[in-house]
């Protein structure tokens, strides 16, 4: 409720639109956890049904319901870039809140490091990651967690960096606070803001890496299917049963418009 | 000079330190290839066969020099899995994905060019805010699921190419850049609305500086304080992200070659990560690697060339 | 051009802002005439108006919705403030050039200083030949004092010093021989000895060529030094005008006698600055 008390405060498009697709989304989800079956289940007598109420997508040929899997892949889509999304937080904080606020030697080296890995892309990071871990889902929420802790490092170096030199960090470094207290008491709560709209972007970019790679047939493993592969397994029926990949297909849109649209327009609250 | 000669040190030390981790990180994961490659019934003796073979019985460091010194002679090792050489099984692929990137890089530039000064020009006319929210929302589509709608409408709706009749360039190059264009065009699409958006961003932004009012102080139309004044000093920043977006786009490529049946880097690589067949996986990494750093070397200079403010 | 000829006059010039729902005055009853050869300084604190003024006489007020114009900018026959856009530009850079008070950021940081002092030529008399053009910009830069023009000629504007900028600047505004030249806080950000070059620069490009300037300054003491007519504004109005000395000797409104009381801790604070 607080989110809907800030929209009436501010007039900022981008966040109203991604708030409204995104949590519209994930109440469709909710609903569909709370009142829908088991939507993995087959039923031969009810394969390739066209739209109906009951099916709003109507059914695949082993009788399950698309709309139910949809709602199904997107919530193992959102559970893996959540995962995804943690790893690559947390470790990026502690990485670059030490490399920022210690400065010296310490932060020369992991920047280095930190830049030398920003230069390639983060799925080829995953790529890596995933033929050494294997395939299968924790593999791949791993694997994307590592390959996104740059990024997330990078930006957490450079607000650590500005804040060292401010007031507030040398009088709570006066009053006795620990290295530790001051980084993780006293600035966490500063860098926030920042903090938040990455890690929305941050989720833009999980949900479209973790498809990328499900769709290359080296992310999610059944029954744990994701959107993207679903999208992979139903391509070869595009003309068919244009749903199966369209419902995945659109719903992989609108959750990347809308965490994108969430992390801009909080950016620009910044 | 003196810098470009500093950056390609600083680029070929990387280089040695990123082959150092590719090949430690799959020399040293559990599971060893000797053991998997004798089978079930392998015993003892033919392992350490294989493993002497293999030359994998000498220390990490040894193996890292041998398998660099044959990467200067072209020579990666062999296949676990094929009877091939590494080499061979990716000489042919590199170019066909980097060809792919460089026209999805292409297309790229030519959309985000006209459409991010017209639409920093017309801002806030109804022209603008379409591309605006079209932008907005084209930028969340992926390009495999662009690949799959495209493919089957281009291709199977209306027949305008064969799905997977892939030409190669050695058989005919219109044939070969003509079947490449629509997955690149897929590639370029989210790439091209994100530089749109930027270039278009970073026009506004100058448009309010002190020298464009110094250049309408001299009489300049709009085109001409934008063409000769803004657009060099707005694209400072989309040089940068149209370098990050074609090593994008070079990884991006290996998921849409998968929809078109173009025998780039994607099945190879694909199937070698399942299979376990590191030497290939190896090689692989490490070639995209390199690409990449000379794409990143490319673009510096290039920013270099564009902005005499930077130092060294 | 005949001495003492009157060459622009500006009537009733009202300026106002509407971006914050009540509208706010930045310039009203602005009333001034120009006559050739003549150097007018306007005087005022920051917010007075005087900047706003002098950018509505060259043309340089963004059209925006959220602000109003009236009065009239009377320019050899033409209305600047609402002739069209083409005719104005005709007058900018030709006729009516203008130099700023940030040479650094007012100069294009990635375009060469040659090809900046010869845009003028290259906009208004594009018949002139690129050799001409660059013999013609070379003279010019060694006009406003510049050494070594050659090899300044490829730099960039980052490459050389505040003082050097701002000659830049005079050359590139003066190249197409304008009849007014406004200069809108010129000095501001340059170090006192710096400061007095250039004015001196300023006082001899009027003598050789017989530019009329209008001198914008919030620094009495310079303005005394290089006008022969003052205009002292506050708060978007004309509190006092007269002749250089009539001002600085005998100031009439408390205003004047205020900034003139104020000069030299102005000096001082500006020396601090640089």
């Amino acid at each position: 409720m607080a989110v809907i008390r800030y929209l009436k405060r501010h007039d900022n498009a981008y966040l109203r639109a991604g708030l409204i697709i995104t949590l519209g989304l994930l109440l469709l989800v909710l609903l569909n956890r709370l009142f829908a079956g088991d939507v993995n289940a087959m039923d031969a007598s009810s394969k390739n049904l066209g739209i109906s109420l009951a099916h709003p997508m109507g059914t695949d040929k082993f009788g399950r319901d698309i709309f139910g899997r949809v709602m199904y892949g997107t919530r193992v889509s959102l559970m893996i870039a959540a995962g995804t999304v943690a790893i690559g937080v947390i470790s990026g904080i502690v990485i670059g809140a030490f490399a920022g606020y210690f400065g010296g030697i310490l932060d020369t080296v992991i920047s280095r490091i930190v830049d030398a890995l920003f230069a390639f892309p983060s799925i080829l990071l995953a790529l890596v990651f995933v033929s050494l871990l294997g395939t299968g889902t924790w593999q791949l929420v791993l694997s994307l967690g590592i390959a996104f802790i740059p990024s997330f490092a990078r930006i957490v170096r450079a607000e650590y960096l500005r804040a060292s030199a401010r007031d507030y960090v040398a009088s709570a470094r006066l009053q006795g606070a620990s290295h530790l207290r001051v980084m993780f008491v006293h600035i966490l709560p500063n860098v926030k803001s920042v903090l938040l709209s990455s890690i929305m972007i941050g989720f833009n970019n999980a949900v479209l890496a973790e498809a990328g790679l499900s769709f290359l047939g080296i992310g999610t493993k059944p029954p744990f299917d994701s959107l993207g592969q679903m999208l992979n397994d139903a391509r070869g029926q595009i003309l068919l049963r244009p749903l199966l990949v369209l419902g995945p297909g659109i719903t992989i849109i609108l959750l990347v418009l809308g965490f994108s649209l969430i992390g801009e327009g909080l950016r620009k609250e910044v | 000079m003196k810098y470009v000669l500093k950056k390609t040190a600083s680029m070929l030390i990387t280089l040695l330190v990123v082959s150092f981790l590719v090949f430690a990180a799959f020399a040293l994961i559990p599971g060893d290839p000797a053991t998997r490659l004798a089978g079930m019934e392998g015993t003892p003796e033919q392992i350490e066969a294989i493993r002497a073979r293999l030359g994998l019985d000498a220390p990490l460091v040894v193996r890292y020099g041998r398998w660099i010194a044959g990467l200067l002679r072209g020579d990666l090792g062999s296949s676990y899995i094929y009877p091939d050489s590494v080499w061979s099984l990716l000489k042919g692929t590199v170019p066909v994905t980097a060809a792919l990137a460089l026209i999805a890089f292409f297309f790229t530039m030519l959309i985000a060019f006209p459409l991010g000064v017209y639409t920093a020009k017309y801002e806030n006319t109804i022209p603008d805010r379409i591309v605006t929210v079209l932008n907005q929302v084209i930028m969340a589509v992926p390009p495999f699921l662009t690949g799959v709608v495209f493919s089957a409408l281009f291709g199977m709706v209306l027949k305008w190419f064969t799905p997977g009749a892939y030409v190669p360039f050695s058989r005919s190059a219109s044939g070969f850049f003509a079947y490449l264009l629509l997955p690149a065009f897929c590639i370029a699409l989210p790439k091209a609305c994100m530089a749109t958006k930027m270039l278009r961003a970073s026009m506004l932004e100058e448009s309010v500086s002190d020298y464009a009012r110094t250049a309408y102080s001299r009489g300049n139309t709009v085109d001409g304080v934008m063409y000769r004044h803004l657009l060099k000093n707005a694209s400072l920043p989309v040089v940068t992200f149209l370098g990050m977006a074609l090593t994008d786009m070079l990884v991006g490529s290996i998921v849409v070659e998968k929809i078109f049946d173009i025998p780039g880097l994607s099945s190879i690589l694909i199937n070698s990560i399942s299979n376990r067949d590191y030497p290939v996986v190896q090689a692989a990494i490490l070639l995209i690697a390199i690409i990449i750093m000379v794409v990143n070397l490319a673009t510096d200079l290039l920013y270099r060339l564009l902005d005499p403010r930077i130092e060294t | 051009m005949k001495e003492n000829e009157v060459i622009l006059t500006v009537k009733d010039l009202h300026i106002e802002f509407h971006d914050h729902g009540q509208p706010e005055t930045a310039v009203e009853d602005f009333d001034l005439t120009l006559r050739a050869g003549e150097i007018v300084g306007i005087v005022g604190e920051s917010g007075s108006g005087k900047s706003m003024s002098a950018l509505a006489i060259a043309g340089l007020l963004r059209r925006r919705a959220m602000m109003t114009r009236t009065g009239e900018i009377l320019f050899e026959g033409n209305d600047l403030l609402s002739c069209d856009r083409a005719t104005l530009r005709s007058v900018q850079g030709a006729k009516i050039a203008m130099i700023f008070q940030e040479p650094m950021t007012s100069l294009n940081p990635v375009m060469r200083i040659g090809r900046q002092v010869g845009e003028i030529l290259k906009i208004h008399y594009p018949e002139i030949s690129k050799e001409e053009r660059k013999k013609q910009v070379l003279k010019t830069m060694s006009q406003v004092g510049l050494r070594d023009c050659e090899t300044l000629y490829d730099m960039y504007p980052h490459e050389l010093s505040g003082g050097m900028r701002q000659r830049i600047m005079i050359a590139a505004a003066m190249i197409g021989n304008p009849q007014i030249l406004i200069a809108d806080e010129p000095t501001t950000a340059l170090d006192i000895t710096t400061q007095a070059k250039i004015v001196k620069l300023l006082r001899k490009i009027n003598e050789v060529r017989h530019t009329a300037i209008l001198f914008i300054s919030h620094d009495l003491s310079l303005v005394s030094q290089l006008c022969h007519r003052v205009i002292v504004m506050q708060k978007g109005r004309i509190v006092e005008e007269g002749s250089a000395a009539e001002i600085f000797e005998h100031p009439k409104d408390a205003y004047t006698k205020e900034l003139i009381a104020a000069i030299p801790k102005v000096d001082l604070s500006e020396g601090e600055e640089a």
